[in-house]
């Protein structure tokens, strides 16, 4: 297959276009922010997506969002700069505006607040963390809306604070919405108080237009940039194709490449595995591959769809499943994350799958101009392995629509509520019809080397009663399902007693006779309910 | 120096009147940097302009925990493309050694490897990247014979493999009473408790710049708690003398003791590869490599037997203290003294004998981490007291009280320091009511009854933390005040800004000497060639030991001043004031830049040192008596929990706290430090959970994926935090106290609520073991050992 001619990566960046055409195709953005534009505002605290120190905004054009432009929390240390191709890129040097001939200097109200809150104290987290209250400002005063306290709280999920304890920084979420209650620190002219800085939209937007004519991306770095690196997977290509069936013939032929979507896992093999990735196709610049739609009675959830939105449609369908949503990583990994990614990814502690397993779903494959159906049940076949075949890739995510009377739950248990990796997670679904188990999926992760469904557990349950009986045979038989590992997170122990204990909490939830409610059996029901 | 308080700042800030709010002591102003930290202008090592011809360090790391380094194959690295230098301990010109207290820590592996991740050699590069991929081959350059690790300190213990020879503090009517007493008391108690440590996780990593300078010298810009002691280590490491080593911080992007002795490394290695190289070298650690090589908190593994009577009254304790000191001594010596001195906590214990043993393990050497051995000692008796009240059947804060020190007598800490300000019982009462303790007791006694899954508890843990260096000699500080020709001010002291608000608090006071609005005056960074010998920024000291060195130095100023206005203008020097950027006296009045301007023009010495010297501090080291610390500060917190029974989960419902800083120098700022106290010290005690792998010694849990510090969510829902309104009886600065700990052990409360809780599913008189941290596992494990 002929390859198309390579151009650099252009994006928009403090109000001009920016050409890449020498920096490595793993070179994060992080990196080229802080060596070679010199913007040393966004900090390096982890290098892997989980402090949150590292925080910018990305624009993309969007003609249904404020202003035709749609801003996102981005962890900037996981991106390649190939993710900016086509957008806006907007960092905490953007939030102040400078006004010209000495008019002053304004702070964006998420600034003030959190200076007026006193919301940093060693001050590293702060850009981040103002670049995510930013975000979250923008979103909500295009919409006019206000977020709750705990709206706000979620939306830090992917900041890491050690000074304050985070109170004052949840303060500075609620005051910035309210312009009274905030001080304009420096105020040198009277036009200080009446432009209250924020992200200028209308000038992203004109930028952008005029990438929009760009040719899908093909990016090399130059020979002279790579000749001094001892990078052999860096002297490689990074191709964004704008079609499903441009990427399929693409990945046909070259099915050794990098898939990469939301770069969450893929980043983390450059930041700290350094693996080589010479072959890089990006899915995220094909729109059709975001779409999540009703096709009869399946709920087709493309794979380029985010983590945010494929969860936001199975909550739409199990709002149980809310809670599992608000704890799958952090909102800006969700934002950037895809459910086809971590669905292909296959690690047996990711929490997709439990909860696609209990409700069914089947993956649509593509290879070239081939389409097949694979049960998610028989997709995995060991640890971190997979059906796929070279060259193919997932190309939606298919949910049946759940039958009425179905109870759909979704367990994650960690050692931190928020943004931690799962010790044990279940999806689990159950019918009860007239006192007797006519459906059930019990499905774990973190039991085994796969996530996989307890079946022996399934049909000790099966056309039975729903008893304290049943359950308790239902739990006996888990033993015999799994053989769980000890690790960092939990000892076998307590991995094979608890994944017993969370169809001990769906009995108390589903029990005919005196049926236990959300608050009674969750430590924090007003996550586990949907808001 | 150590000058009585002027009876002025003795008033509550409201009552002084005529100075606006940001001159006022005592006003809540914003953090000195928080408007470039908001808008990420505030520069930390990594954000500073490079030199031209930068080389970046990375190090190759052990990947064996125990061994023998047979041969580092230097010829090997360097053939591969990308590296400019390599450098292992043969090249370090001075001395292979950082150790802070002990020399028995080398910079670079020599002979022998001590613990997985110790760095072996030093890989330069043009670019940091490059450097990191060539360091992350080491296993493939090295060779090392390895031998089986000690990794858990009851092992190295039970072998008597001890960092610093065992402590005793024992205090007794007769030799031998501990036990009598011990043996003749109506109730026994004997059992064990485990305490994880904790990783600092400043969010800024380990850092170091260090830039060749003529004739030898060379500067390093190092992000440090501890200047002094960098100067020294870089000043042996390339065997050259002090004045050769400049040291310079202007602020860290957090600390939390992580970074008083163990930036020296760091500083050390990129020092002797500017030295090499001839070139500047900056060192930053990715944030795995900073979790492997470097120590946290010490874990402690406590023994203890209690004789105690029918009201819970401690009759007699013995303890065995063993901390996991990990390869080397490093802080572990005096972080045993303080713990071993916090024992005691808030209670007076009759009969006590206490025995410290830092044992030596194969793993990262622990260091210093807010409260310096501190909490781990205190944390010992609320559990042995909260036991003692779930045996006699009642509650815990009954018997709390029962022990709290005296007013009058009961009054002598184990240590022999008499205790001048006990007012924990009032602090207590005023929480107890402020908190509704009684009364939400007895509704989750009622409420758990109706609960099957859920159950509640909750808890009331008191503070009384000692305030000064345990070492006498470190309690001394100096600062340089200038005050330049157009009334502006520059201030530098020995203390190091880490996020606590030290610049903040410092600024304030000398505002205060000149009575002017704080934004005349700047602080600079912390500069070993500006003041020198200074001590680290540590054990809550800051501002005690700065504020007041930089009062007297401002103080000098402000009485030539007054001297040479009485000279020239006939006024009484004792009626001059200086307030709202004036300075008045009857019959004058004109402003400070006026009066400034004048001073110049007579020739008066506008700038001065300052000096402080903590008065009456003694600590004869092997007795383990003395008067070590200056005043104690205290505090008190109630929290409530909740736990599932099914899983093991918590979740923090409710936190009332009420600290006692004295006469607060900035309230927000103090508010903050106990705030983020707090929190993190729930992020110890629950959701932190240092693992290892028991075979390899490798730390599993090196990074935020994996080692899990509280996030917004986890902060309690209903947070209530006040200041408690006193004066500090030692003569501190503007009567404050410290407040940089000591909230930290007010997270007891979450512990000892989730251990309610864990006894509420249980019967009567359930004594729940629950280890810490409460991760779910270890919850689950408490209930189930509660049930049985």
């Amino acid at each position: 297959m002929q390859e198309p001619a390579a151009r650099p990566i252009r994006f928009v960046h403090r109000g001009a276009i920016v050409e890449v055409t020498d920096a490595p195709t793993t070179k994060s953005v992080l990196y080229w922010l802080r060596e070679d534009a010199h913007c040393v505002g966004t900090k390096e605290g982890c290098n892997e997506g989980d402090c949150g120190a590292c925080m910018v905004i990305i624009g993309s054009r969007d003609k249904e969002a404020p202003g035709g432009l749609a801003l996102r929390p981005v962890n900037s240390c996981l991106q390649f700069l190939s993710s900016l191709d086509g957008k806006a890129l907007f960092t905490v040097e953007d939030l102040k505006r400078i006004h010209a001939e000495g008019a002053g200097e304004t702070l964006h109200p998420a600034q003030r607040a959190m200076v007026s809150c006193h919301g940093s104290q060693c001050g590293f987290c702060t850009p981040g963390f103002t670049m995510s209250l930013a975000a979250c400002y923008e979103e909500h005063v295009a919409a006019n809306t206000r977020p709750t306290r705990q709206a706000i709280a979620d939306a830090l999920s992917g900041n890491l604070c050690r000074c304050t304890g985070y109170r004052p920084i949840l303060d500075a979420g609620e005051s910035m919405f309210d312009a009274s209650s905030t001080h304009v620190t420096k105020t040198r002219s009277s036009t200080a108080g009446s432009s209250i800085a924020h992200i200028d939209r209308a000038a992203s937007v004109a930028l952008l237009d005029d990438l929009a004519d760009d040719p899908p991306l093909h990016y090399r770095a130059s020979e002279s940039a790579l000749a001094s690196l001892d990078r052999s997977g860096d002297g490689g290509w990074v191709a964004a194709p704008r079609a499903i069936d441009a990427l399929a013939s693409l990945y046909e032929a070259h099915p050794d490449a990098c898939l990469i979507a939301g770069a969450t896992d893929a980043g983390l093999w450059v930041t700290k595995q350094f693996r080589p990735m010479p072959k890089q196709i990006r899915i995220d610049a094909i729109e059709s591959l975001k779409a999540i739609e009703w096709k009869n009675d399946t709920l087709s959830i493309g794979a380029g769809a985010s983590l945010e939105a494929a969860w936001s449609a199975l909550v739409a369908m199990a709002p149980a499943l809310h809670e599992m949503q608000l704890r799958f990583a952090s909102l800006p990994l969700r934002l950037a994350g895809t459910m086809g990614g971590n669905v292909a990814n296959g690690s047996p502690i990711g929490d997709s799958a439990p909860a696609l397993l209990a409700l069914d779903a089947t993956l649509l494959l593509r290879r070239g101009t081939t389409q097949r159906r694979i049960a998610l049940a028989d997709f995995y076949v060991d640890y971190i392995k997979n059906r796929l075949a070279p060259g193919e890739f997932i190309q939606a995510i298919e949910v049946p629509r759940l039958a009425s009377g179905t109870a759909v739950r979704g367990y994650k248990l960690s050692k931190r509520y928020d943004c931690d990796i799962s010790a044990v997670c279940a999806g689990l679904a159950i019918r009860i019809e007239a006192g007797r188990v006519v459906h059930a999926r019990f499905a774990f992760g973190g039991m085994a080397a796969i996530v996989k469904r307890a079946t022996q557990a399934e049909a000790a349950v099966l056309d039975t009663q729903w008893n304290e009986e049943t359950l308790q045979r239902a739990i006996d038989s888990i033993a015999h399902d799994f053989t769980p590992m000890s690790d960092l997170r939990a000892s076998a122990r307590y991995r094979q007693k608890v994944a017993g204990n969370l169809l001990r909490r769906l009995w108390f939830e589903t029990r005919g006779v005196a049926p236990l409610a959300t608050e009674e059996v969750a430590v924090w029901p007003q996550r586990a309910q949907m808001r | 120096m150590n000058r009585e308080a002027d009876p002025f700042l003795l008033k509550p800030a409201v009552e002084r009147g005529s100075q606006s709010l940001t001159q006022a002591m005592g006003a809540a102003v914003a953090h000195e940097s928080a408007e470039l930290h908001v808008s990420g202008e505030a520069a930390y090592i990594d954000d500073l302009p490079e030199w031209n011809g930068t080389l970046h360090a990375a190090l190759g790391l052990s990947p064996v925990a125990k061994g023998r380094l047979v041969a580092i194959d230097v010829d090997g690295l360097k053939r591969l493309p990308g590296v400019v230098v390599v450098l292992t301990a043969s090249d370090i010109p001075g001395v292979n050694d950082c150790g802070a207290i002990r020399d028995d820590e080398p910079i670079l592996a020599e002979c022998e490897v001590r613990y997985l991740g110790q760095p072996m050699f030093v890989v330069l590069a043009d670019d940091r990247d490059s450097a990191r991929r060539i360091a992350s081959r080491a296993m493939e350059f090295v060779t090392i014979e390895s031998s089986t690790p000690i990794l858990t300190a009851l092992e190295a213990h039970a072998r008597r493999r001890y960092v610093v020879p065992p402590m005793h503090l024992i205090r007794e009517t007769r030799p031998g009473a501990t036990r009598d007493a011990i043996a003749s008391a109506p109730h026994r108690l004997e059992d064990t408790l485990s305490v994880g440590g904790q990783e600092q996780f400043y969010l800024e990593g380990q850092i170091s710049y260090a830039l060749p300078q003529e004739r030898g010298a060379m500067r390093v810009l190092c992000s440090t708690q501890h200047p002094t002691e960098m100067q020294h280590a870089v000043a042996g490491a390339l065997g050259v003398a002090a004045h050769d080593v400049q040291v310079e911080c202007r602020r860290m992007g957090g600390g939390f003791g992580g970074k008083e002795s163990q930036s020296a490394p760091f500083a050390c290695i990129a020092a002797v590869a500017a030295r090499v190289t001839g070139r500047p070298v900056k060192l930053r650690l990715d944030r795995d490599d900073d979790f492997m090589i470097t120590g946290g908190r010490h874990g402690f593994d406590f023994h203890y037997e209690v004789g105690y009577d029918d009201d819970g009254r401690v009759l007699g304790v013995e303890i065995d203290m063993v901390s996991n000191a990990g390869h080397s001594a490093d802080l572990s010596s005096p972080v045993m003294t303080r713990a071993l001195c916090h024992f005691d906590n808030a209670y007076w214990l009759p009969e006590v004998a206490m025995h410290g043993y830092s044992a030596r393990t194969d793993t990262r050497s622990n260091t210093a981490f807010r409260g310096f051995g501190g909490p781990q000692g205190a944390i010992a008796i609320e559990v042995i007291l909260d036991s003692i009240a779930r045996r006699l059947g009642c509650d815990p804060l009954a018997v709390r009280r029962a022990n709290f020190y005296g007013i009058g007598d009961r009054l002598v800490t184990p240590y022999e320091q008499t205790i001048e300000d006990n007012i924990v019982a009032p602090l207590v009462d005023r929480l107890v009511t402020s908190s509704e303790y009684e009364k939400r007791r007895e509704e989750i006694a009622v409420w758990n009854v109706k609960s099957p899954v859920l159950k509640r508890g909750i808890a009331l843990t008191p503070v009384k933390f000692g305030i000064s260096f345990n070492v006498a000699h470190y309690n001394q500080a100096g600062a340089l005040v200038h005050v330049y020709t157009d009334g502006s001010v520059l201030v530098n002291h020995g203390g190091t800004e880490m996020g606590q608000g030290l610049h903040t608090k410092v600024a304030q006071v000398v505002a205060h000497v000149f009575g002017i609005d704080l934004a005349r005056v700047r602080v600079t960074a912390t500069d070993t060639h500006k003041v020198a010998n200074t001590s680290a920024t540590a054990a809550s000291t800051g501002s005690d030991l700065n504020g007041k060195a930089a009062e007297d130095a401002a103080l000098h100023i402000r009485a030539r001043i007054a001297a040479m206005l009485a000279k020239a203008e006939g006024i009484d020097a004792s009626a001059l004031r200086f307030v709202d950027g004036r300075v008045v006296a009857p019959g004058f009045d004109r402003s400070f830049e006026e009066v400034i301007a004048t001073a110049y023009s007579e020739r008066v010495q506008l700038w001065s040192d300052g000096f402080y010297a903590t008065p009456g501090l003694h600590w004869n080291r092997e007795t383990m008596k003395g008067k070590p610390f200056f005043y104690f500060a205290y505090g008190a917190a109630v929290s409530e929990v909740v736990i599932d029974t099914l899983t093991g989960e918590h979740r923090v419902l409710r936190a009332d706290l009420l600290h006692d800083v004295g006469r607060s120098l900035n309230p927000a700022i103090d508010i903050g430090q106990i705030e983020g106290g707090f929190v993190q010290g729930v992020g110890w005690l629950t959701s932190e959970e240092l693992v290892w792998n028991p075979e390899s010694g490798l730390l599993a849990t090196h990074a935020p994926s994996t080692y899990k510090i509280p996030t917004a969510n986890d902060c309690p829902a209903i947070f209530n935090v006040a200041l408690y309104d006193t004066v500090n009886v030692a003569d501190s600065i503007h009567r404050s106290k410290a407040v940089g700990e000591p909230p930290l052990l007010l997270a007891f409360s979450v512990f000892l609520a989730i251990r309610d809780a864990v006894a509420a599913c249980g019967l009567v008189r359930t004594d729940p073991l629950l280890r810490a941290p409460a991760t779910p596992e270890a919850v689950l494990d408490a209930i189930d050992a509660a049930r049985s």
